[in-house]
């Protein structure tokens, strides 16, 4: 199987006037069509910079290095050209915040036909605006909200708008950075419904970022769980959020309760501490300060991802390959 | 603390509406009975427009209803200016997005000491602590330990889970009976939120706290909340303890919101279309009947209510224990189970 | 318990020196823009020539009776700036003409302020019918034609000192009613106010503990502007022969400068320099509010 996206070893680091400070640190995963990928982590562990780089989109003041491939070739290094044609045709984003992301005084319909127009100029009016009613029927809305402005639509509603436009000059690869967050669960459970049918009916591939693993582990086929710039564990996604290897996974899925668990009644599941600050991070695996399982060599030894010998890894010296 | 017995706060019969400028009115709370006593949990579930911010904020005295009362102990709660000063040092708030509920220009101790200044609480304090030792120990039961070395924090220097503990301390600092906590964790990380879910059980632990928990999260009610009540369209339209809520849902809403809840399998998602409507447009009959799947599916017509459904409304769930939901199909079922 | 009085003393020592370091802070962010800080040397140098008028330039230099130079002489090495037409310095004019400008300035500016500043509170605080009557009248003096309004109550209650003082505070306040009312409304609507109302806080508490704070810098960063109006208005006001006769400021200058055709005449020396110095301060005001708004106001700050 080829890969749709392939990130190998990729690393950034922000230059600020304080020094540098690490927000990845050795990130390498992959993407097939038709394979929808969960990137897990909480605010700050740099799962939103990762997403960042795969269409260039990191600011000037990051340094990347390592490989970010598309179709084989490197995203960080091609030519603007090649570059401008990748973010059109080749992958899209969605972002969190659908209501900042839309212009609040063009109708709908009109921003997502913009992308169309700009790509395929020859294309009839006619045939823009059937395919614009297409796509907004893709996401699930009528093909008469294509008249209407933002503010006319809920927030699910726009995220829906959000999703058709980045559909809209038929990617290959969909990178969704948050998409359901600050979504009602009903509204989040129809969106998702969305980029599901998306999948399967058009043979993209997924990358999806969320803080929330229980929703990654219901949608993806793949999980990876960040914490602090790395990859702790990664692995088949049922596997990852039911029986994680890495005591930080574990601690991630522990506090999204199964409702139904009495292991869960009355005792909610969390971590002390915080995350760490990257610009300091503690030596060793970093997770070491809040790790319910640490030993001696924890602060001393960080830990490469490893394989257990099956389809999964974990960056942890508790876990051994089989 | 707790040495009156039980305290309860009760809506009955609540309603709150606004106006618009000339426009429709909009019944955001729309006849709710729900009562929350000390020592327990209780978990105010529902969709963002469902009404359950207002019906915090009017059980806090914010809100004025336009009908129904809100009652402490039995006593209607008084709108004076006294009848409030005494309501607040008896029931407080801990509020949602920690970053905006403090003031920024404020320490943690000023934040904290608000309350206990401004009702002089450090002269009537039983064992004659000063200013700094309530807000120290008020600190250390949010968890903040040592507390000293919090004082001269502003908020920003802070995570986002000591903010929230802060907040939970200014409350603390009044020695309330109740708490009312909108979305305490909605904001913070997965694996801060668990630490603070802990804390609120602690304080019904160890100070015999009644906690009123407003969230759209049914895990998180599932964690902690003794009882449950599910919020739709100013509505309660399904109320129990939490076992029975959310182990047999009994309300199509409430199924079809556990349904969607992404870490449980065993049910077959029933993704409701549309979203919760306006509240200036309450349909007619069981406010939900236009997005219910049991009326769609036709089963509310096999057991002969679909027109109560559309035109029959239904009462006021009653407060207090036991579990009740409100809808025609489930009554009809249950009648002819008997 | 002795460590906890000891804690609390040594809290606010720490208090203190947080306070210090945000001064600290400020200090250096104004420091970095090169506008504000000549602002406040040209200033800083006006209030003290101001300040030490009777030790630079003796006070009978200002009466006619004891002039001692000629007719409009133009400069020369006794007169540095020459002379007015009753044969007095024209640089002892313009220095104690400094002193009555800034002073009118800065109290009228006060007065505006507090005017300004209670308004534009409590109409953006308690809205309501008081609010919006509080709101009408703000707009009612901001339309009304500030410079004939001004005319007018100065020809009603009479020429002096004070009466000008009062006249420019009381027409220019609308403008920083807006500005606070404005922030007032947002601040408003923050969480940590519902958070005061829960915890029992009345009005006044929520208005001093944390609208007010919050709304400070702004009306800080807002004075200096109003102080180089104050000032500009000052100086129309006495141009026009409105001003207290009894003392010199640089709108009198002028005015005297113009009675006696020191234009047709050539006497620029009577001319320019009150109205170099009219235009350096009023400058230097507004050099140093916006340099204050950039220090004080974060999101301007961010958006550099």
């Amino acid at each position: 199987m080829t890969h749709l996206l392939e990130l190998d070893d990729v690393s950034v680091t922000y230059v600020t006037a304080g020094g540098d400070v690490p927000a990845v640190r050795g990130v390498s995963l992959s993407v097939a069509a038709g394979e929808v990928v969960g990137v897990a982590g909480e605010s700050g562990c740099g799962k939103s910079t990762v997403a960042a780089t795969i269409l260039r989109l990191q600011p000037p003041s990051a340094r990347v290095t390592g490989r970010v491939l598309f179709e084989g070739e490197d995203v960080q290094t091609m030519k603007w050209g090649a570059l401008r044609a990748l973010r059109w045709a080749g992958a899209s984003m969605v972002f969190q915040g659908a209501l900042h992301s839309l212009n609040p005084v063009q109708r709908v319909g009109a921003q997502i036909s913009e992308p169309i127009r700009l790509h395929e100029p020859d294309l009839s009016d006619k045939k823009v605006e059937t395919r614009v009613g297409e796509l907004l029927e893709q996401v699930g809305l009528p093909r008469q909200r294509a008249r209407a402005y933002p503010h006319q639509l809920s927030g699910g509603q726009r995220q829906r708008v959000m999703i058709a436009m980045a559909l809209a000059c038929r990617p290959r690869l969909i990178v969704a950075d948050e998409p359901t967050t600050a979504l009602d669960v009903m509204v989040q459970a129809q969106v998702l419904h969305v980029l599901q049918g998306l999948v399967s009916d058009l043979d993209v591939g997924l990358l999806m970022i969320s803080h929330d693993l229980s929703v990654l582990a219901d949608l993806c086929d793949r999980i990876a769980v960040m914490y602090a710039g790395r990859v702790v564990e990664h692995g088949p996604a049922d596997k990852v959020f039911a029986d994680p290897l890495h005591p930080y996974a574990g601690a991630l899925s522990a506090s999204f309760p199964r409702i139904g668990d009495v292991a869960a009644r009355y005792a909610p599941a969390g971590l002390p501490g915080d995350p760490p600050d990257p610009a300091e991070l503690p030596s060793g695996c970093s997770f070491h300060p809040r790790c319910p399982k640490r030993f001696d060599d924890c602060d001393k030894v960080a830990p490469e991802l490893r394989s257990d010998g099956t389809s999964r890894a974990a960056a942890c010296l508790l876990v051994e390959p089989r | 603390m707790t040495e009156t017995g039980t305290t309860t706060l009760k809506a009955r019969g609540l309603s709150i509406r606004f106006q618009g400028r000339g426009g429709p009115v909009a019944r955001a709370v729309d006849g709710v009975d729900l009562s929350i006593a000390t020592g327990e949990i209780v978990a105010l579930v529902g969709e963002s427009g469902s009404g359950k911010t207002t019906l915090a904020r009017a059980l806090l005295g914010l809100e004025k209803p336009a009908a129904g009362e809100v009652l402490l102990d039995g006593q209607p709660l008084e709108r004076t200016a006294r009848g409030l000063r005494s309501f607040r040092r008896r029931v407080q708030l801990v509020l949602q997005d920690p970053a905006g509920a403090l003031n920024p220009r404020h320490t943690v101790y000023e934040s904290v000491a608000e309350g206990i200044r401004l009702h002089r609480l450090e002269s009537s304090d039983s064992e004659g602590r000063s200013e700094a030792q309530l807000v120290a120990a008020a600190l250390s039961s949010a968890g903040l330990r040592p507390p000293e070395r919090l004082f001269l924090r502003y908020p920003h220097e802070l995570s986002g889970g000591q903010r929230q503990r802060v907040l939970i301390a200014g409350a603390l600092a009044m020695a309330p009976q109740l708490l009312v906590a909108d979305e305490p964790v909605s904001s913070l990380d997965a694996s801060i939120r668990g630490e603070i879910l802990a804390l609120l059980l602690n304080l019904r632990e160890t100070l015999g706290l009644g906690v009123l928990v407003v969230t759209h999260d049914l895990g998180l009610a599932w964690n902690i909340a003794d009882r449950i009540a599910v919020m739709y369209l100013g509505r309660v339209v399904e109320a129990g303890p939490t076992e029975e809520v959310l182990r047999d849902p009994q309300h199509p809403y409430t199924r079809a919101l556990l349904s969607v809840v992404p870490e449980i399998d065993q049910m077959e998602p029933v993704v409701l279309h549309g979203e919760v409507p306006d509240p200036t447009r309450i349909p007619p009959g069981c406010r939900f009947h236009p997005r219910c799947p049991a009326l769609a599916d036709g089963a509310a017509e096999a057991a002969g209510v679909a027109d109560d459904c559309r035109r029959t409304a239904l009462e006021v769930l009653p407060a207090g224990g036991g579990h009740h939901v409100s809808c025609h199909l489930v009554a009809a079922r249950q009648s002819s189970q008997r | 318990m002795s460590t906890a009085s000891a804690t609390r003393e040594s809290a606010r020592a720490l208090a203190r020196d947080r306070r210090r370091q945000a001064w600290s802070r400020n200090w250096r962010t104004f420091r970095s823009h090169r506008s504000g800080l000549i602002g406040l040397a040209i200033l800083t140098g006006f209030a003290v020539v101001a300040v030490l008028a009777p030790l630079i330039a003796p006070a009978e230099g200002l009466e006619v009776t004891k002039a001692t130079g000629g007719v409009l002489e133009p400069p020369s090495s006794e007169y540095w700036l020459g002379t007015d037409d009753k044969g007095r310095s024209v640089l002892t004019l313009l220095i104690w003409g400094a002193r009555i400008s800034l002073f009118v300035g800065l109290a009228a500016t006060v007065i505006s302020m507090v005017i300004g500043t209670l308004i534009g509170l409590t109409s953006g605080y308690f809205g309501g019918w008081a609010g919006a009557i509080l709101f009408r009248v703000t707009e009612w003096f901001l339309v009304i034609p500030f410079l004939p309004l001004a005319i007018v109550m100065a020809t009603v209650l009479g020429r002096s000192l004070l009466n000008i003082v009062i006249v420019i505070g009381v027409t220019s306040w609308p403008g920083t009613a807006l500005l606070i009312r404005a922030q007032t409304l947002t601040i408003r609507e923050r969480p940590y106010l519902e958070r005061a109302r829960v915890l029992g806080a009345g009005p006044s508490h929520q208005i001093r503990r944390h609208i007010l704070p919050n709304v400070m810098p702004m009306v800080f960063a807002n004075t200096t502007l109003t102080v180089a109006v104050a000032i500009l208005t000052e100086t129309t006001l006495s141009f026009l022969g409105l001003g207290d006769p009894t003392r010199v400021s640089w709108g009198s200058m002028l005015d005297d400068a113009f009675s006696v055709g020191a234009i047709t005449t050539g006497a620029w020396w009577f001319i320019v320099p009150p109205g170099v110095c009219v235009v350096l301060v009023v400058l230097s005001f507004t050099l140093v509010g916006q340099a204050l708004e950039e220090v004080l106001n974060p999101r301007l700050g961010a958006g550099r």
